[in-house]
């Protein structure tokens, strides 16, 4: 075989590998934030937190730095409202807020007021924050998504949620084009099925006709467990593990569900015989 | 005016000058026109800073002019082609050309220079030879250049009048520094042979210097409208113009990026070049062809190696600058979506030091005295590839419930640990403390040491491979595992300075102690055919590492054309998955290794020559 043919083959077959190496990885796309309307008529509290939660996850992209890599405060983990307002007291604090509500929207449209200790800009002494102001570009977060995060934070320690559900008339006040763009508010189940498939209980389960064998059989659990039972599994998974499952489900379900959600999930299952 | 000043004057002045002096007087010429052009840039705009003073001073009375907003129809389309695709395709051809033939020149002086110095006449045929290579890839550049504009107008009609409006006549500096590049590199290519020898050798050697000055100049005018897009300066958040030029060009990453591109583009030029020589080797029919190519092959690797060894450290430093400017872009990169990238990019790295180690290891078989250091390369053999796959292992892995099941959790507990950046970093400082380790020894192997230190430099070599190994091994598991993420950041720079330290250390080192040195028998051609298809390897991996991290470079705005500045609203204002993006880097990289065959073959045409029928 000549040189050209050899050097081309060898060429062409390390350009698969890598080509092949790419393909084998977790194919994922970053889609641009896609802006809806919410029907604010149609709010409810929970669905407005259920909305702040999106936007936490989603478009405000805080889990980026706010997550237990240590480059912010892990606010998912931490008790924000007793943090807010040891913030408030501290001596460092030159922001104008007086409660905890006012202090997390001043957190979010301006940042550097207050910088946590060690979570400044490198070599800003901690007076300058690396967070961009959540309702400017690139995030360009709404005031009604400010105000859910507020509303979700303040939830999801068992915290008052201090913030007003938002109005039409108050919304054409803030925004100037009197549309609220906003990621769309998850509805809450109705039934026991669509709650199942909402908290993706079937990837770890075995329920109706999915198999999994990572978590407990649920088709019969009903016989096994009382509500009370069922209902400790779901709020605290890991006060009781089942002999032979790794402790792995999530702690989070009772800050995610609905309280109508959980007696839905509860009854549904206990009904599992 | 002062373009038009010159021409007038040029002529009649050029005419004035005896024949002798106008090679001086071209170069001043020239000289003048480079700091001219550089006053125009670096020197603020005057009409740009004047107006936008005017609009300072008018206060409130007149609005600035900021991005346009656009909607998905504002883009052209042609017929249902991904006008992305296109522009992809068309930009890293000529990314790739570019960073090529702005390299090659940038070697190739030094090269000569060393030519002079040593008088040694094959430095300086081999420098005119890599020249030959490069001019054809010269006009290649041009064509996808120009194609590259006609495709961003076409389809980007908006963004680009945008950009237009912010770097205003800085693009036509540009221009005229293309122009002034193409002069000088046919004055260069073509004065080889004419001005060889004496003084008229440094006559050449200052083209070369020009011609690098202006190409470099090139270089970071480009990059600024790269870096521009990336972190926008001189602009206010709608995009008005506030700032003159250089505060528009001097944003927060272009020095990083300059940095960047210059070393990466060294190290590209060199392994095409390499490939090139390889090439010739294996084709190559007497010894005195295939000596002739394996020492140019050793050169360009000696290139490619050496460039690319500082180039994670200057990657390092673009990577700080991303986090300085945008805590959210820089991990939207490195932990974000574009996180598995790096796994792609650890097995591209892996196959360029492998292909170079192994290239070293094989080159030790021209000379005998290469006995003394080859028991050493099984242990870095063993080094590389624990260190490559601690470098492919992922942290995180999307998994079935099964396999969650299998694991016991997301995370594997032994493997777990090896997929975060400390242990990362320790696996990539001592691959390259290694690759250094078998470039020195493989240096070594042809000579011996006659000065009477000797012992005493290769005692304090070895305690500085020692020191820095621990260090680097110290460094990252005890600041990687056991404190929090600000002292993992600070612990790589421990680790880089101690690399660093081996590299420099072992330059300065040899150099002193193997002055003079003993020279043991060395026979160029002694070389397996296997080993040149590590040169192969080298630019392959290059081109495909180039197209991944432009990708990533580019991708990390999201969807903004400007980032916070002007959105991009096309129907391909989104991150493709890596297996798109993937297929898209095979595809220019092919259509690449093509073009560079076809480069190869016209510079080989240009010295063949046909045998004269009657004399047959």
């Amino acid at each position: 075989m000549g040189t050209l043919p050899k050097v081309l083959g060898f060429s062409l077959a390390l350009t698969l590998v890598f080509t092949v190496t790419a393909n084998l990885l977790p194919q994922v796309e970053g889609e641009p934030p896609k802006e809806e309307k919410v029907d604010l008529g149609a709010l409810t509290m929970d669905s407005f937190i259920a909305l702040g939660e999106s936007a936490f996850n989603g478009k405000g992209t805080c889990t980026l730095c706010h997550n237990n890599l240590g480059r912010a405060p892990d606010l998912l983990e931490m008790n924000v409202g007793e943090a807010a307002k040891e913030r408030l007291a501290d001596s460092r604090y030159q922001g104008k807020a007086s409660d905890i509500e006012g202090y997390l929207r001043e957190s979010m449209t301006d940042p550097s007021i207050y910088v946590v200790a060690g979570f400044g800009k490198k070599g800003s002494n901690d007076t300058e924050s690396p967070m961009p102001a959540v309702d400017k570009k690139p995030i360009e977060l709404s005031a009604v998504q400010i105000d859910a995060i507020i509303a979700f934070l303040q939830s999801k320690d068992g915290n008052e949620v201090t913030v007003a559900l938002p109005t039409e008339a108050a919304v054409e006040d803030s925004e100037p084009t009197g549309t609220v763009a906003a990621t769309p508010a998850v509805a809450a189940a109705a039934t026991v099925e669509e709650a199942i498939a909402k908290y993706g209980c079937s990837a770890c389960h075995s329920v109706y006709d999915t198999e999994s064998p990572v978590g407990p059989d649920l088709r019969d659990v009903g016989s096994r467990l009382g509500e009370e039972e069922i209902r400790q599994s779901i709020i605290d998974p890991a006060a009781v593990i089942a002999e032979g499952f790794p402790a792995i489900m999530p702690a989070n379900f009772a800050e995610r569900m609905t309280v109508k959600e959980l007696g839905l999930l509860v009854q549904g299952l206990a009904a599992m015989q | 005016m002062w373009l038009k000043t010159l021409l007038t004057v040029s002529p009649a002045a050029a005419a004035s000058v005896p024949k002798q002096g106008r090679t001086k007087w071209c170069l001043w010429l020239a000289s003048i026109m480079v700091v001219m052009g550089l006053g125009q840039l670096l020197g603020i705009s005057p009409v740009d800073s004047l107006q936008a003073a005017e609009v300072v001073a008018q206060g409130s009375a007149e609005v600035l002019k900021g991005a346009p907003e656009l909607a998905a129809a504002d883009y052209p389309r042609v017929g249902n082609s991904s006008s992305r695709a296109v522009v992809w395709i068309l930009a890293q051809m000529h990314l790739f050309f570019a960073a090529f033939v702005l390299a090659v020149p940038l070697f190739v002086v030094v090269i000569e220079w060393v030519g002079v110095k040593t008088g040694d006449a094959r430095y300086d045929d081999m420098a005119h030879e890599f020249m030959k290579v490069s001019m054809t890839a010269y006009s290649i550049t041009a064509l996808f250049g120009g194609t590259l504009a006609f495709a961003l107008f076409l389809l980007y009609p908006d963004f680009m009048g945008y950009m237009l409006e912010v770097f205003g006549s800085q693009v036509l500096v540009y221009a005229l520094l293309f122009f002034l590049e193409s002069a000088i590199l046919y004055m260069y290519y073509y004065s080889w042979y004419a001005l060889r020898y004496g003084n008229a050798k440094y006559v050449h050697l200052s083209l070369g210097l020009l011609l690098n000055v202006v190409g470099t100049t090139l270089l970071v005018i480009a990059n600024a409208w790269a870096t521009f897009m990336m972190a926008p300066s001189g602009v206010d958040a709608n995009g008005a113009v506030t700032g003159d030029i250089w505060e528009i060009i001097r944003g927060p990453l272009w020095n990083p990026v300059n940095l960047h591109r210059f070393i990466a583009n060294i190290a590209f030029g060199g392994a095409i070049v390499g490939a090139y020589a390889a090439y010739k080797f294996l084709s190559g029919r007497s010894n005195t062809e295939k000596a002739h190519y394996d020492w140019m092959g050793y050169t360009s690797n000696f290139i490619a190696v050496l460039s690319f060894l500082p180039l994670p450290f200057a990657g390092y430093w673009l990577m700080a600058e991303v986090y300085a400017y945008s805590q959210q872009m820089g991990i939207t990169a490195m932990g974000g979506i574009l996180a598995w990238l790096f796994i792609v990019q650890a097995v591209l790295i892996g196959t360029i030091l492998l292909a170079s180690n192994y290239y070293l290891w094989s080159g030790m078989s021209r000379t005998e005295g290469s006995y003394r250091y080859k028991w050493l390369v099984k242990y870095i053999a063993i080094v590389l590839t624990g260190g490559f796959l601690v470098w492919v292992t992922p942290h995180t892995l999307i998994l079935s419930a099964k396999e969650v099941a299998a694991l016991g959790g997301s995370h594997h507990h032994l493997l777990g640990p090896l997929g975060i950046m400390p242990a990362k970093n320790i696996a990539v400082n001592l691959m390259l403390i290694v690759t250094f380790l078998s470039f020195q020894l493989y240096r070594r192997s042809d000579k011996v040491a006659t000065v009477s230190w000797a012992p005493a430099g290769n005692a304090l070599m070895v305690a500085i491979y020692v020191i820095a190994v621990v260090n680097v091994i110290f460094a990252g598991v005890y600041y990687g595992y056991f404190t929090n993420t600000v002292y993992k950041v600070g612990s790589s720079v421990m680790q880089v300075v101690s690399t660093l330290v081996v590299i420099v250390a072992g330059v300065v080192i040899d150099g002193m102690m193997y002055k003079g040195a003993k020279k043991l028998p060395s026979e160029w051609g002694k070389v397996s055919n296997r080993s040149q298809y590590a040169l192969f390897a080298l630019p392959v991996a290059f081109t495909w590492l180039m197209a991944l991290m432009g990708y990533v470079r580019s991708s990390v705005r999201g969807s903004w054309h400007v980032y916070t500045v002007m959105k991009d609203s096309s129907p391909d204002n989104f991150i493709p998955a890596i297996g798109y993006a993937g297929n898209m880097m095979t595809i220019v990289t092919v259509m690449f290794l093509l073009c560079v065959l076809f480069v190869f073959w016209i510079a080989s045409l240009s010295s063949t020559k046909q045998i004269p029928p009657d004399s047959q």
